[in-house]
């Protein structure tokens, strides 16, 4: 039983952080969107993902019986213990690189949330039904700008086609496969999520094919996969900063 | 938030006795003003002026609070404080809008914001240097621009006096959420107290100074007040502002940084010491220690943002073009 509990742990804490992970890199962009219109949708969206990372996290501290908070478990680990794929590490640089990180992301959340809503573990299910909500208005915002700047001028098309470049190689992490999900799938805590590679590939290269975008820009080497523990240079720096109130006053309330 | 004492207004109207007494009498009956309605220049200009510098303040102040949203220290401040400057961005939207209502474009004033010409509130170009700060600029700042607003709700023109309504329900909430990271801070280590004492400390004079120059020196208080524009006079606001907070600064344990304050039997209100307005001016002209950083930021955010602007704009003039052509067949 130990180890089904660990196991769920482990989960939790992956969609967690890629949530809370993300979420920090959208709310940097509060108040320096291209249009007033957008500062406000972004950090809705940024809004979403650390409320899904709070339920999540919760929910995870539960799971562990060690008496964790949200906030102990968002902001008290070592840098090898968040376990978010890399891609959501990926830097804002532009807003084409923003919108696409967002919907490698969203198309894959949405999915994956489906999936989840009919877990066996009640609880789960239940985070995963409202977030598949608003993961389906996550997708539809960035599905929309990618086609928008896919279709626009000849920049945009160019810096979208930049950025598909940049987060290719962060696709596969999101299938990949171990253990633990193995074990999750066996249980019936997570449904078969050996579909949702195909089912995001479809997606894809709907919206691409809209947006005027080659999907041969997909195909690359990938990098990094597997999760636990591997990041790139930025994650030092988002947690130092995510950290900093927590590391510079321990224990205090806020 | 957030106006100001207007600053810089050009009131002067060209229009005959006839047209302005009859529209003078408007006012007075307190009929509000709509956009096709007739209305005197000076009218049209001064609110095109005070709702641009009031929007304007919306959006430069996401910028000090946007400082702290990756550096929050709990989620669910973080979720709260990205959901109050969301607010204040909603604010910036509803004025752009109700500037639109006068007949200027939004682009129009954005341009005036970024070269420089056109005002906002000097309060944000003071740093947000700890997270003490964030509770303060709710409390003192939002508290202010309330105090500003609640008259504003029953100004002549329709469309911001509507606006108005809806923004000091929002504003009040950040109040209190400000307030609220206070209590928390004061409820806290002796390192946290000094921290909120510390906010207080530089945020209590800049906060007074948001209600503008005293009346003897406002030179066009009169004819805003004879329209119905602004209802209360800049003083009688920040009198009415620090009555309202000495107390509250007094529940949280803090000490109001003014060693004059003074409770006055007569006016049953606080007397306060003078406030530096060589300090003030010299903020309003651009030499804040954050001035250059603030309109920075808004040159940057728009200038990097034009591509998207421009792709947007060929997006929908294709699909234009591709559903006429749809049609056409
Ligand atoms: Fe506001
Ligand atoms: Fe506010």
């Amino acid at each position: 039983m130990a180890k089904a509990n660990d196991d769920l742990f482990e989960y939790l804490i992956r969609l967690g952080d890629d949530h809370l992970i993300l979420g920090h890199r959208l709310s940097q962009w509060c108040g320096h969107a291209p249009t007033l219109e957008e500062d406000l949708a972004l950090s809705n969206i940024a809004l979403d993902m650390i409320g899904q990372a709070r339920s999540l996290y919760t929910y995870a501290g539960e799971v562990e019986g060690k008496g964790r908070s949200e906030d102990d478990l968002a902001f008290l680990r070592k840098e090898h213990e968040y376990h978010n794929l890399m891609l959501v590490e990926r830097a804002n640089n532009d807003f084409a690189h923003t919108i696409i990180r967002q919907l490698f992301f969203s198309v894959y959340a949405e999915l994956l949330w489906e999936i989840l809503s009919t877990s066996g573990d009640e609880k789960l299910s239940q985070i995963a039904a409202k977030a598949r909500k608003e993961a389906s208005y996550h997708v539809r915002h960035s599905a929309q700008w990618t086609i928008r700047l896919g279709d626009g001028t000849q920049e945009s098309a160019a810096r979208i086609a930049d950025a598909v470049k940049t987060m290719a190689p962060n696709i596969q992490e999101m299938f990949d496969d171990d253990a633990v999900l193995q074990r999750l799938v066996q249980t019936g805590v997570i449904g078969d999520v050996a579909v949702l590679k195909a089912a995001w590939h479809i997606s894809i290269a709907e919206i691409f094919s809209t947006a005027k975008i080659d999907t041969d820009l997909l195909e690359t080497v990938a990098i990094g996969g597997a999760r636990p523990g591997r990041h790139t240079e930025s994650m030092g720096h988002i947690l130092a900063e995510l950290q900093y109130m927590q590391r510079t006053y321990p224990g205090c309330q806020w | 938030m957030y106006s100001q004492g207007l600053i810089g207004a050009d009131d002067s109207t060209h229009e005959d006795e006839e047209f302005l007494a009859r529209f003078q009498a408007r006012i007075d009956a307190e009929e509000k003003i709509e956009p096709n309605d007739a209305m005197p220049q000076g009218y049209r200009k001064t609110l095109v002026r005070q709702i641009a510098q009031h929007a304007h303040s919306e959006i430069v102040g996401m910028l000090p609070e946007g400082n702290w949203v990756t550096r929050a220290p709990t989620l669910k401040r973080k979720a709260a404080l990205i959901a109050k400057i969301q607010d204040e961005g909603g604010h910036g939207l509803y004025l752009y809008s109700a500037v639109e209502t006068l007949g200027v474009s939004r682009e129009q004033v954005t341009q005036e914001l970024l070269s420089g010409k056109a005002k906002y509130s000097s309060i944000f170009n003071y740093p947000a240097i700890t997270w003490a700060d964030i509770g303060a600029i709710g409390w003192l700042v939002d508290g202010a621009a309330i105090m500003n607003q609640i008259p504003l709700c029953r100004c002549s023109y329709g469309p911001y006096a509507r606006a108005m309504v809806r923004v000091c329900k929002e504003e009040s909430f950040h109040q209190r959420q400000g307030y609220e990271i206070l209590m928390m801070l004061c409820a806290g280590s002796d390192e946290q107290k000094a921290m909120a004492q510390d906010a207080l400390n530089r945020w209590w004079w800049p906060s007074l100074m948001m209600f503008g120059p005293h009346d003897s020196e406002s030179t066009h208080g009169s004819q805003s007040e004879k329209w119905k524009i602004k209802r209360i006079s800049n003083d009688d606001l920040r009198r009415k502002f620090v009555t309202a907070t000495v107390p509250q600064a007094e529940f949280l344990g803090l000490e109001v940084p003014d060693p004059e304050l003074k409770w006055n039997e007569k006016t049953e209100s606080y007397d306060i010491g003078p406030i530096d307005w060589d300090e003030f001016w010299s903020v309003v002209k651009g030499n804040g220690v954050m001035n250059k950083e603030r309109l920075e930021a808004r040159n940057k955010a728009w200038d990097e943002g034009a591509w998207v602007r421009e792709a947007a704009n060929a997006f929908a003039l294709k699909s234009q073009e591709r559903e006429q052509l749809e049609a056409a067949q």
